[in-house]
């Protein structure tokens, strides 16, 4: 019985935790690239670097985030949410040509990556009410 | 056995992909409106970096160890360890080990952050609105994290902007 138990246990272990390797955990390599940043990225119509990282900052806060770090030069914000979990979130803001800034968000949901769109658009939905503008579709 | 099993299993399942993230985590929930208006303060300066400042020697005062600043954007993190004994876990589980239950975890240690974000208001940026935020994360004795939330209690935040606004007299007297 006991041996018997001791088999399912073991190959309960493997059957859980045997499927990625280490490079494919660390370089996340199964995502596409590209139909990653399509999801995690928006367009907005202003040049103000420092306003909209202001902006990504308050509207994390009313999202119940609490903000761990942000760079100005570098334009990121990261910062966690605890509710029985874990979301980590990291905002980066770029300039995109002369009149557009670029926001990308990613997210990390205890141990997992966030690849739901409709999580993105959640946030970008709150994102584009705190600045005032719409977020286009980057591509 | 059995009951080692289960708990394995659920462990396993705790562990893993089973859990998918909540829908509702990335959008503003009902309560958000009332909650920024409990964690937010409005001060009348334009003077951002005495404001922050003041918020890094209270947070000092309350025994915080900042984490990461930035001046240019308004925010300064911080956290501190604390034990996260209380009296009724322990009770409890001292009964449940009399009654042969064996040990049972309780709460030992937490992490508290604050976090302090100050933005200009106002037409020509006259105010300075300054925002605070809490949370924890408890460990139990087995080193499991039991609770994990953000510390939304009014006379918290109360007492932080009362002592905020001693700490911007203290330090506008330079003590």
């Amino acid at each position: 019985m006991k041996s018997k138990l001791a088999l399912i246990l073991i190959s309960l272990v493997f059957f859980f935790t045997g499927c990625a390797t280490t490079q494919q955990r660390l370089l996340d390599s199964e995502s596409s690239q590209v139909q990653l940043r399509s999801i995690q990225t928006r367009a907005f119509d202003t040049t103000d670097k420092e306003k909209t990282l202001r902006t990504v900052m308050s509207t994390l806060q009313d999202l119940g985030f609490v903000l761990d770090k942000a760079d100005a030069t570098l334009g990121t914000v990261s910062a966690t949410k605890l509710k029985g979990y874990a979301l980590r979130m990291t905002v980066t803001v770029r300039s995109r040509g002369e009149t557009q800034l670029l926001v990308r968000a990613n997210a990390q949901y205890n141990v997992q990556p966030v690849a739901d769109p409709e999580l993105y658009q959640q946030f970008f939905a709150s994102l584009e009410k705190a600045m005032f503008l719409t977020a286009h579709q980057a591509d | 056995m059995r009951k080692l099993l289960a708990i394995f299993i659920i462990n396993i399942f705790l562990a893993t992909g089973c859990q998918t993230i909540p829908k509702d985590a990335l959008t503003l929930s009902p309560e958000s409106l009332a909650e920024r208006q409990m964690q937010t303060q409005k001060y009348e300066t334009n003077d951002e970096a005495k404001i922050l400042a003041a918020s890094a020697g209270l947070l000092q005062d309350m025994g915080f160890n900042i984490d990461e600043s930035e001046t240019e954007l308004g925010l300064i993190a911080s956290s501190k360890m604390r034990s996260a004994e209380n009296a009724g876990q322990i009770v409890a589980a001292v009964f449940v080990a009399v009654l042969g239950g064996g040990s049972m975890p309780v709460d030992k240690e937490q992490k508290m952050r604050a976090c302090v974000v100050t933005r200009p208001i106002g037409e020509q940026g006259e105010y300075i609105a300054l925002r605070v935020t809490f949370q924890r994360i408890v460990w139990n004795t087995q080193g499991q994290v039991t609770k994990s939330e953000s510390i939304i209690d009014p006379a918290i935040y109360q007492e932080f902007f009362d002592k905020l606004s001693k700490a911007i007299f203290l330090e506008g007297q330079e003590i």
